[in-house]
């Protein structure tokens, strides 16, 4: 027995959502008193695969090649599953990113495992059950699922676990994996990342725009906000709809859920569904010039004023904080 | 072109959700159950690539005869013919199998799946058929281009977007841009209800997971307000009491 964790990697580094899976990982691996293996598929430099260690790996497999550079959801499901057989693992974790949500269902088929995907909090293991907590109804509510398989998979929401620096240098090995021709069918031809910018579903501050900002003009305030304060951007949906700004902003039951540290929202009436994708922020600010504007209700902390007045002020006063800090 | 839409019946969006039985069931009473919004998608792109005759539209469902609304709406929306396989949607896993074991019987040249369920909201019903009849599966697409012989598909990743192509038969999973949800008219909702929707019975399958309990969010405490001429006050709290910046 032990835990398999996949680290994905970003254009050969990993990003803070793999340090959050790993940490999970290895307490989960220290709740069966097992080890914890990580396999990370790509290119990705030595040291790099060895700091994993400092997260809780015991031993890194580097599944590396040409035929393997870049992500393809079949053949990756298929390195992970024999990775999970070679290390006779029956715990595996990923992370619930959009690359992960399309290999969890895989590699719970290939190993016949039940798959516990958006999961948020270790899993509970008492008299031979494993429980895992999960965001369900859309952000509205959480379940708990039993995984009854022999083999377990999980894939972690990222900002739900903390990450914790408790090793040292991990052991790094090649493995080889067995991938089929039929694997490969899909083919990448073009890859475009905005590198410059914050991603939305990694992003511990999300500063977010409603139709109370009038129209895309005026977003230059959004952009300036999330800019000096590190965070990703992100909209209402009608504000999507509209084109002010790309579905990939539109956070809600129907589209991105976060979970950021902090959620800014400004001109956002608060929308049951608008809600569903944000409510598992950890602080809520709400800038709207309606007092009786739902969003008020679940907000930590809130300006009743008009957004064009108040967000050039909140621009000045984060700029000065940032100065003296 | 044979298309298959993998379509789910969900709670309304606007749907406040509780729970019954010591927190193990969910809250069906006055519950109004729609098309889930992802699926409409799906369905609008094959309906549109399909149109002019250039192909058929089969929606499937799995779930018990409740669902037959969410069914015909289907077909009022456009698609040719219906099948529901008459079981409880126990899981992603239980549904993807039973989806599977038809598809093997009545092959596609394209299947679809919302990109997620907004009940469940696993977004694995894809992955697992994919993984079941060994076709390659992309879980969310934001854009479909139909070819002759394979598809350009557009994906996201974080911070940015991903194309590919992939050879017919695949499965994707439909978001928002890949088209808009299109409203059933008089002719369509008069067309559904003459619409073939053949009812099959499930497979035998093992158990994977089973859902314990539920909860609901813990409520947040009363919001601070903050004078709108005083931001400086709000970075103050946001740094000294809640310490997220
Ligand atoms: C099936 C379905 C799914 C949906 N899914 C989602 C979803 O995933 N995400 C989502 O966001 N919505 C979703 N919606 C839409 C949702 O119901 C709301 O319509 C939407 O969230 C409202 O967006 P908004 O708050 O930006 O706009 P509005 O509701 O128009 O609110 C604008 C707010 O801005 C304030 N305002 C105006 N001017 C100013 C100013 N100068 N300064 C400060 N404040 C100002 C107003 O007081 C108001 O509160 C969905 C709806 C349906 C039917
Ligand atoms: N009971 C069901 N019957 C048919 N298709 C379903 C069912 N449940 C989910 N799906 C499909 O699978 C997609 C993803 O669902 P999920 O994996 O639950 O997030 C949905 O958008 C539907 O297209």
């Amino acid at each position: 027995m032990s835990v398999l964790i996949y680290a994905e990697n970003a254009g050969g580094k990993f990003k803070k959502s793999v340090f959050e899976a790993v940490s999970y990982a290895r307490a989960i691996a220290d709740q069966n008193n097992t080890t914890l293996t990580a396999v990370s598929i790509g290119n990705v430099d030595t040291a790099e695969l060895a700091a994993l260690g400092k997260y809780g790996a015991n031993k890194v497999l580097n599944v590396s090649g040409d035929k393997l550079k870049n992500f393809v959801n079949q053949a990756y499901a298929s390195v992970i599953a024999e990775a999970a057989k070679s290390e006779g693992s029956d715990i595996v974790v990923l992370s619930n990113t959009f690359s992960g949500r399309g290999l969890a269902p895989r590699v719970g088929v290939k190993l016949e495992a039940g798959v516990a995907d958006s999961s948020v909090a270790l899993p509970v293991q008492d008299g031979g059950t494993f429980k895992v907590k999960k965001t369900a109804f859309s952000g509205k509510a959480f379940a708990t699922v039993e995984l009854t398989s022999a083999i377990k998979v999980i894939s972690l929401v990222p900002n739900s676990y903390k990450v914790v620096e408790t090793g040292e240098i991990a052991e790094v090995v090649d493995f080889k994996a067995e991938t089929k021709d039929s694997d490969f069918k899909a083919m990448i031809k073009d890859i475009v990342r905005a590198s410059d910018k914050v991603s939305l579903p990694d992003a511990e501050i999300v500063v977010s725009g409603g139709r109370g900002m009038k129209g895309p003009e005026n977003w230059g305030l959004i952009e300036e906000l999330a800019s000096i304060l590190g965070a990703a951007t992100a909209c209402s949906k009608p504000v999507s709809d509209a084109g002010w700004r790309p579905h990939s902003e539109h956070v809600g039951q129907t589209g991105i859920a976060v979970s950021p540290n902090l959620y800014i929202a400004v001109g956002i009436s608060g929308a049951i569904q608008h809600l569903a994708g944000v409510s598992s922020s950890k602080v809520i600010v709400v800038i709207n010039k309606d007092p009786e504007a739902p969003f008020f209700k679940v907000a930590d902390y809130g300006i009743v004023g008009d957004a064009f007045e108040v967000l050039p002020q909140l621009i000045a006063a984060v700029k000065q904080y940032k100065a003296s800090a | 072109m044979k298309i298959l839409v993998c379509v789910s019946n969900v709670p309304d969006t606007t749907t406040k959700i509780t729970f019954t039985d010591n927190n193990t069931q969910f809250n069906t009473n006055g519950v109004q159950f729609i098309l889930n919004p992802y699926d409409e998608i799906a369905l609008a792109r094959a309906i549109e690539l399909t149109d002019g005759g250039k192909g058929t539209v089969t929606v499937i469902n799995v779930g018990e005869a409740n669902t037959d609304a969410t069914i015909r709406k289907a077909l009022a929306i456009g698609a040719t013919d219906a099948v529901r396989v008459n079981a409880k949607p126990h899981d992603a896993w239980f549904v993807a199998y039973q989806i599977a074991q038809y598809v093997k019987a009545n092959p596609f040249d394209l299947i679809l799946t919302g990109r997620e369920s907004i009940d469940y909201n696993g977004s694995k019903v894809a992955g697992m058929l994919g993984e079941l009849l060994d076709l390659p599966s992309v879980s969310i697409i934001k854009k479909l281009e139909a070819g002759d012989s394979e598809a350009t598909v557009e994906r996201e990743i974080e911070g940015g977007k991903e194309v590919l192509t992939i050879p017919y038969p695949f499965v994707a999973g439909a978001a928002e841009g890949v088209a808009e949800p299109k409203i059933p008219n008089m002719r369509g909702i008069m067309a559904a209800r003459t619409k073939p929707l053949t009812v099959i019975e499930p497979a035998e399958v093992k158990t994977l997971s089973e859902i314990v309990s539920y909860e609901t969010p813990a409520p947040r405490g009363q919001v601070t307000l903050v004078s709108a001429t005083d931001t400086a006050k709000l970075v103050e709290l946001l740094h000294a009491e809640a310490r997220v910046i």
